[in-house]
């Protein structure tokens, strides 16, 4: 299977602009970029808009297109969605259901509602437990107290993405941020800053999938392979996991190398879903590029930029590019195998995408290469 | 001003906050498996079965990892910033949501106890170091 094509809208403040609509634009630019007319599509994966549940919202999708999709629908894993889309996607057309399938997404928390992140407190609201963020600072404050992992480790993570960011014309945040700017950021929820935490972003996204063959001969100029993807999901409520630190990303990572027969070592550039810095330190652990709790050395001294050891989030994530949850990451990837980022990985011929939702919740991994 | 956001009582975890204005931390104890937890769901998360009872906590428990607020999410709480969450696991298994109260400095699996406190009426299960 390949990715024949990618498609945005711009990023950022969208008003007035509802989510079928930027689906819409998303898909057409998708289809532009594959180079194929749209009659072909016949599979239509949509990741339902976070910003507001609706139901059958697939399909809402499919009539603004005037497509009749053989296989489609919502589904919802949070910001894990579009890789488990994407694998979705692959098996169908293995097994018949379809044979060109688009993969999209829109969110429009910034200009549109954003009360579905508002996470209801319970029971738990009594004792002021409110929002996302804390969840993520929870896992942060067990990673350093067992881990020994700094401040200005996760900092990295935020200073690499918004180094990369401020290259990328398309990014909403293009502002570079210093390590002593980041230990000056407002805490948050402690021990997380303002700097740790990913924009809030109005956006669409799609990907167009199909087999190799298909994509020989409907003219693809530059189809990027699908090596490999996998999935893995833990509890809802983060103190019900019995381990904090190891997330779902560690099983997933495991499917998606073996699916490719490739390893870490083979890895020359990563799109690390990076929601809050910490999940990104902790995805670099669980898919191996180092220990279990070495995550904070293995992203010092600009290792993961441009020019080190693993370049992560080459057009500055979700902390940089655009908050959108997850399809930047993917597209990104299918620049850095068609050899076209604005931060190129010079020769790079694997690059492993993550996508997370939730609290470290859900995830799905897809390695593309060429 | 938003009001005080007071839990919930359903028929499933009344049983819960019973206890704890009673000064008693009650949690749930699979009758088929041994198996314990919190909080209260209508069957055991590990054998699935639906025979189960109220046992009460000893109070003992460890500070699994926490977190502070500098900002509030809700008006009940911006008096109160910068505070505490806490994710405590109690001695027999169970874990939950709580504060942590008094001056001790915290620490990853510091041993904490059970210090029932009150706020508009309701009993809430906060600790302190042990």
């Amino acid at each position: 299977m390949v990715i024949a094509g990618i498609g945005h809208t711009a990023f950022g403040r969208l008003p007035g602009r509802d989510t079928v609509s930027m689906n819409v634009e998303a898909c057409r630019k998708a289809l532009e970029d594959a180079g194929i007319e749209k009659g072909v599509v016949d599979g239509l994966f949509v990741k339902v808009p976070t910003s507001r549940f609706e139901s059958m919202y697939g399909q809402k999708v499919a009539e603004a297109m005037r497509l009749q999709p053989r296989v489609g629908g919502v589904w919802d894993q949070g910001g894990a969605t579009n890789c488990s889309t994407i694998g979705f996607a692959c098996m169908s057309i293995a097994a018949g259901l379809c044979d060109v399938a688009i993969v999209a997404l829109a969110d429009n928390p910034k200009t549109g509602t954003r009360a579905a992140y508002e996470r209801a407190g319970g029971d738990d609201a009594a004792y002021g437990w409110f929002g996302v963020h804390a969840g993520y600072a929870m896992i942060a404050q067990r990673h350093m107290g067992e881990f020994g992992t700094q401040a200005e480790q996760l900092g990295a993570i935020a200073v690499a993405a918004r180094t990369h960011g401020a290259n990328n014309p398309h990014a909403a945040l293009r502002l570079p941020l210093t390590i002593d700017k980041y230990m000056e950021s407002p805490w948050i929820v402690e021990p997380l800053r303002r700097d740790d935490i990913c924009l809030v972003s109005d956006g669409a996204a799609a990907v167009v999938i199909m087999s190799e063959a298909r994509a020989r001969e409907l003219k693809v100029a530059a189809p990027v392979p699908i090596l490999g993807f996998g999935q893995g999901h833990t509890s809802w409520d983060v103190p019900q996991r019995p381990v904090m630190t190891t997330t779902a990303a560690k099983v997933s990572a495991q499917t998606a190398y073996r699916m490719a027969g490739i390893g870490p070592a083979d890895i020359d550039v990563a799109q690390i879903y990076d929601c809050y810095t910490i999940a990104a330190l902790m995805t670099l652990e669980d898919y191996g590029f180092c220990k279990k709790g070495d995550g904070g050395k293995f992203v010092e001294g600009g290792n993961i930029q441009l020019g080190g050891r693993l370049p992560i989030n080459t057009s500055g994530g979700l902390l940089s590019e655009t908050g959108m949850p997850g399809l930047q990451m993917v597209m990104e990837g299918v620049r850095q195998m068609r050899g076209t980022s604005h931060n190129q990985v010079k020769g790079a011929k694997k690059c492993i995408v993550s996508n997370q939702g939730g609290v470290m919740t859900t995830h799905s991994t897809l390695i593309l290469g060429v | 001003m938003e009001a005080f956001p007071a839990p919930e009582r359903t028929g499933l975890n009344s049983a819960y906050w019973d206890g704890l204005a009673e000064g008693r931390l009650m949690f749930q104890r699979c009758l088929a498996c041994g198996h314990a937890w919190l909080p209260a769901r209508a069957e055991c998360p590990e054998c699935l079965r639906a025979e189960w009872g109220w046992e009460e906590a000893s109070g003992q428990g460890r500070l699994v990892s926490w977190v502070v607020y500098h900002v509030a999410f809700h008006d009940w709480f911006k008096a109160r910033v910068p505070y505490n969450v806490a994710t405590v696991e109690l001695a027999e298994g169970p874990r939950l949501l709580s504060n942590i109260v008094g001056d001790a400095a915290l620490r990853i699996d510091m041993p904490v106890v059970l210090a029932i406190e009150r706020e508009e009426g309701v009993a809430l299960a906060r600790f302190r170091a042990g």
